[in-house]
């Protein structure tokens, strides 16, 4: 039985393994998470920019379909015919005018409207349906869906705040300041990892494990957790951006080797033989080089220097997910900008220099806490008791307790007196 | 028409490339490649789909390298040995001398308790040019079936 005795401590600063592993708890974010009362990211307007255009994603497990409708806005239903439960739309994405199951031929409008049933009344007076069967009653089940400066976002829920206020001052400016420009897209990658989904939202949301398991960096002399950096959130701690402002630490070399010889990291002075993907063209104004903006459940916008990318996190059952990247630019971008960008795809992604081990360590945890329910994660780098809104530190997982927090909310499972 | 010897020089050519990662020869590995080379490795989808999109791109010979140091020196990536199983070339000759090869592949890996899975299948796509007798890879473009990657891709394809 899941119920709010499962936490240790009133703070979150201890997680229990057993909401990775128990199926229990899967179903039941199937209706509150998934279907709850909050904004799932979906997509981007820019994938869809003809009227018919459609592609399919995820709500959590859900498979669901978004398409621009006849009067230019983005609809979305849940992938599943209403007559059998057959998947509607197979191909991953292209432009119909409407949608038909290729199992009894059922078609539905782009709204999910069922506009279609064949033999309905029957071949020469007999078969077909009742006359009462009303088609309005049986289209595919809907989800509405809001953008965001170009990002789509979806919910099932019709008690959910509006859009803006869910994602809060700073998730909603660093959003805008990414989307400022048409966006391009760029391509997509796609990887499967065995592990519960909310390992992975910890993982964006964890400046600690940065230059410790990412070693990238510090080899090559990219970044340092002296490096000015830290983490905003909303006042209700559900979303985390954490960022790194270019060379505010060049003069502080010194007190960067100091500092990892005092973790027993020693300092490498590796040099690439190309320097040329470590390039930074300023595109924004604020100094800001790397933002990883973690948006609650499923969404994580990403500037690295000039890699620009969206992470959705697809849920496979509880021990998988799937990582979906969408690579973008702008529209504008001349040939050798985006090239540039292609080119610090490297650092991200399933093969990416400063990304692969992310998979590696969701899968290693996960394995590790299988049937250890009662065991417990340890989550106390930056303090615990009160969360802040603002981190002004690098070496910090507090966002963590943020993120399990509203989840804990919206599971009904809060502890009593719990610190937030 | 292909004379043998360049035929010949392919055949090595593509086996070196099997042999030098499955054993973990990566520093050798980098030879097999032009200076001015293209490496790439491809989601199907996004040729599908008509997008630049790519899982790592290496401009030149001296980024092929760096992958390498990348890996021995800064990456954690799962413990695992590879093993490519390349199918025969279809070979094209070109007006320039160099020869375009398309082939087949199937890349199993296997882990530290000796279980094995099929990690990727896809295509390779071929520029190679001959240098002193040798054939060496001027662009090699590792279109990926299995674009949904297993964990993730560190040793190359």
């Amino acid at each position: 039985m899941l119920d709010n005795s499962i936490w240790p401590a009133k703070d979150y600063s201890r997680v229990p393994f057993r909401l990775y592993h128990d199926q229990e708890v899967y179903d039941l974010e199937r209706e509150r998470i998934w279907r709850g009362p909050l904004w799932s990211f979906l997509g981007l307007e820019a994938e869809v920019p003809k009227i018919g255009d459609f592609r399919t994603s995820f709500i959590g497990d859900i498979p669901v379909v978004y398409n621009r409708g006849d009067d230019g806005k983005v609809y979305g239903f849940v992938n599943r015919c209403a007559h059998r439960g057959s998947t509607v739309r197979r191909e991953a994405y292209g432009n119909a005018a409407d949608h038909t199951c290729i199992y009894h031929r059922w078609c539905y409008d782009k709204k999910g409207g069922l506009i279609g049933v064949p033999f309905r009344r029957g071949v020469k007076g007999q078969g077909g349906l009742d006359p009462a069967f009303d088609q309005a009653q049986h289209g595919l089940e809907t989800i509405r869906i809001e953008s965001w400066h170009g990002i789509l976002f979806a919910t099932f829920s019709d008690k959910v705040e509006p859009l803006e206020q869910y994602l809060g001052g700073p998730m909603s400016n660093m959003l805008a300041r990414i989307m400022a420009r048409p966006v391009k897209v760029l391509g997509y990658q796609r990887q499967r990892i065995k592990g519960n989904w909310k390992l992975y939202c910890e993982n964006t949301r964890d400046q600690y494990h940065g230059s410790l398991l990412h070693q990238f960096h510090m080899k090559f002399g990219i970044t340092r957790v002296t490096q000015k950096g830290g983490a905003w959130m909303d006042t209700r701690h559900r979303h985390s951006i954490s960022y790194t402002r270019e060379d505010t630490d060049a003069q502080d070399s010194a007190q960067a080797i100091a500092a990892y010889a005092d973790q027993k990291v020693a300092e490498s002075d590796f040099q690439l033989k190309d320097q040329g993907i470590l390039g930074y063209k300023q595109e924004f104004d604020d100094g800001v080089s790397l933002a990883i903006c973690s948006i609650f459940p499923n969404g994580t916008f990403q500037q690295i220097r000039n890699s620009m990318a969206a992470r959705q996190v697809r849920p496979r059952g509880m021990d998988e997910f799937e990582l979906y990247w969408t690579i973008f630019g702008y529209e504008g971008d001349d040939e050798e900008l985006e090239m540039h960008r292609l080119l610090q795809t490297n650092m991200i992604g399933p093969a990416g220099f400063i990304s692969m081990e992310d998979g590696e360590a969701v899968e290693i945890a996960h394995r590790a806490t299988m049937l250890e329910g009662e065991a417990c994660s340890i989550i106390e780098m930056g303090g615990g008791g009160k969360i802040p809104d603002e981190i002004t530190f690098k070496v910090s997982d507090v966002p963590l307790r943020g993120f399990w927090s509203y989840y804990a909310e919206l599971m009904g499972i809060e502890p009593e007196g719990g610190i937030r | 028409m292909i004379a043998s010897e360049k035929r010949d020089a392919i055949a090595d050519l593509m086996a070196e490339y099997a042999y030098r990662i499955d054993r973990d020869k990566l520093e050798d590995w980098v030879n097999l490649f032009t200076e001015d080379c293209l490496y790439k490795v491809v989601p199907r989808e996004n040729v599908a789909q008509g997008l630049p999109g790519v899982l790592l791109i290496c401009l030149n010979r001296n980024m092929v390298h760096d992958r390498v140091t990348s890996l021995r020196v800064a990456n954690e990536y799962n413990i695992h040995v590879d093993r490519h199983v390349i199918g025969a070339p279809r070979l094209t000759a070109q007006a320039d001398g160099s020869v375009r090869a398309e082939s087949n592949y199937a890349l199993f890996q296997t882990n530290q308790e000796g279980e094995s899975w099929l990690f990727s299948v896809g295509c390779y796509e071929d520029v190679i040019v001959f240098q002193g007798g040798k054939a060496l890879f001027k662009e090699r473009v590792v279109i990926v079936d299995t674009y949904a990657i297993p964990n993730l891709l560190a040793t190359p394809i």
